[in-house]
């Protein structure tokens, strides 16, 4: 690549970054007046949260099943595997809740978002609040971002727990791990500093996955490609961000 | 061609609601207007006409402050657009209502709702009120009985009607129209043209209506204005321009294949093209 080429990939990374920091800055402004009418952000929250519910659910079921089977398999080598209990909780609370509440909620509810945002751009509607002063970041952007920063952390706190029962699942009622052995292990080695490390991530992925979203229904080219060229970007964006957001935090919290 | 000072200079400036001065404004490169000079006076309607792509709806986009002008000034309701800041636009625009194309209703909300939403966004007023509001103005545009549909439940020419109430829902002094006549049916079009009309003459507001519909504006408009190449080509009554003998007057208002827009858009020798082509 050159010089000239790598120059302009980074002015343009650079003025992507800016330009979201700064309807983030926006957003955040206008995020308590938008309370004023509460049953907005509620909906929002039902939206991306509620109806998000089963998806969740049925992915923490298989996933909490999966590390069931696999660290059952990789315990046993050692002798371990009443240890079965705390891995599972530990990798739910700590990595796999929030990481993957939050590529399952790019993909429904961050599309979904970015695409009704989009709409309402190329059918005027978002001009038409303008006209009618009334202010759309306020109005449209502002409830829908509250909705899934609110949203995210208890949807991951919906998948740890079921995935847990589908660990206990596997480990309990198929492989014949004694339950109160499964469970005063998970109890005596998960602290509350675990519960807030996954509790911090997914508000972060939240934002993150919220932000992206509404910002890229909000500046989609008013077009059905634009729209559809916006809600891919949207799920790209996000997986990218969520991934990368998890090493950090992830490093920051050892 | 009538001169395009007569029918602007009249007007004392208490009677003037959009005054539009030289204005040049640019999209993307591309120059939209160039030296632009337009005047909307109080009660009246005007009509802005002209080809497709000559700037009409860009021109509502600057009189409701979307846009700023690269050059000259804008005037509403005495304010200039430059100097108003955010508030101040906000506040302006609270004493205008537009019309868009295709209603732009909100697709969540029911008609009722949709009528209601600036009055429940701008106002404390108790919720019986608000219903004898909405449904008065639903009333006015004959749509009272649709007040439990939704937007996809309404036809092109409903959609516009509802939008129209909603637009009347604050008693702006302005209403601006984009294109309201487009993709309507001859019945749906006789509706809005009566309504505008109605909303002009009997609650006294102000109306622009920006519409390549010669024949339509001509039986309500007071003024009239072609826009051509980014400026205006010809101002007076829809009569006076039915009487002018310019070229570019006579092909827009007559639909004539003659005149200065060409049939065919810029391009190189039809014969050279087609041989280098071959070869």
């Amino acid at each position: 690549m050159s010089n000239g080429a790598r120059n302009g990939l980074l002015l343009e990374g650079v003025r992507r970054f800016g330009a979201v920091s700064i309807f983030l800055a926006q957003l955040l402004a206008q995020c308590l007046p938008s309370l004023a009418r509460p049953r907005l952000t509620v909906h929002q929250i039902y939206n991306a949260g509620a109806r998000s519910l089963i998806i969740i659910m049925l992915s923490g079921l298989f996933v909490g099943m999966v590390l069931g089977l696999q660290g059952y398999n990789l315990l046993q080598r050692f002798g371990s595997e009443e240890a079965l209990g705390t891995a599972a909780a530990l990798g739910l609370l700590r990595e796999l809740g929030p990481v993957i509440t939050a590529l399952l909620f790019a993909g429904r509810a961050g599309t979904a978002l970015t695409s009704e945002i989009g709409l309402m751009r190329a059918t005027d509607q978002l001009t038409a609040m303008e006209i009618m002063a009334v202010d759309p970041l306020r109005y449209v952007a502002a409830p829908r971002f509250l909705g899934g920063v609110i949203a995210m952390p208890l949807l991951a706190a919906v998948f740890s727990v079921v995935g847990l029962f589908g660990a206990q699942l596997i480990g309990v009622q198929l492989m014949g791990i004694d339950k109160g052995v499964f469970w005063s292990q998970t109890q005596a080695s998960v602290a509350l500093r675990d519960v807030n490390e996954g509790l911090v991530k997914s508000l972060v992925f939240g934002v993150a996955c919220s932000l992206i979203a509404v910002h890229e229904g909000y500046h989609a080219e008013p077009t059905a490609e634009g729209v559809g060229l916006a809600t891919t970007r949207t799920v790209v964006a996000s997986s990218v961000l969520v991934l990368l957001l998890d090493y950090v935090l992830t490093a920051a919290f050892l | 061609m009538t001169s395009t000072a007569s029918a602007q200079s009249v007007a004392p400036a208490a009677d003037v609601v959009v005054e539009v001065r030289d204005v040049d404004f640019a999209l993307g490169g591309r120059p939209i207007f160039s030296g632009l000079d337009l005047t909307v006076r109080r009660g009246r309607i005007t009509a802005v006409m002209g080809p497709s792509g000559t700037g009409k709806t860009t021109l509502l986009k600057l009189i409701t402050a979307q846009a700023f002008a690269d050059r000259g000034r804008m005037l509403v309701f005495g304010q200039d657009l430059a100097t108003l800041g955010g508030a101040g636009v906000y506040a302006l625009r609270r004493r205008m209502g537009m019309l868009f194309q295709n209603g732009a209703l909100l697709t969540d909300l029911d008609v009722f709702e949709n009528v209601a939403f600036p009055v429940r966004e701008h106002t404390d007023l108790p919720e019986p009120l608000i219903r004898r509001l909405v449904l008065t103005k639903l009333q006015a545009v004959g749509l009272r009985g649709a007040a439990a549909l939704m937007p996809a439940e309404l036809s092109g020419g409903m959609a516009r009607r509802v939008a129209l109430a909603r637009a009347i829902v604050m008693d702006p002094e302005i209403l601006l129209y984009d294109e309201p006549f487009v993709g309507l049916d001859p019945i749906s079009l006789g509706f809005i043209l009566r309504l505008i009309k109605h909303m002009n003459s009997a609650l006294g507001i102000t109306s622009v209506v920006v519409s390549h519909d010669v024949n339509e504006l001509a039986s309500i408009a007071d003024d009239s204005y072609l826009l051509s190449s980014g400026r205006v080509v010809a101002a007076g009554t829809p009569a006076e321009l039915r009487a002018s003998r310019s070229v570019a007057v006579r092909q827009f208002m007559t639909g004539s294949a003659e005149g200065p827009v060409p049939f065919h858009y810029p391009a190189p020798d039809y014969a050279t093209q087609l041989l280098a082509e071959d070869a």
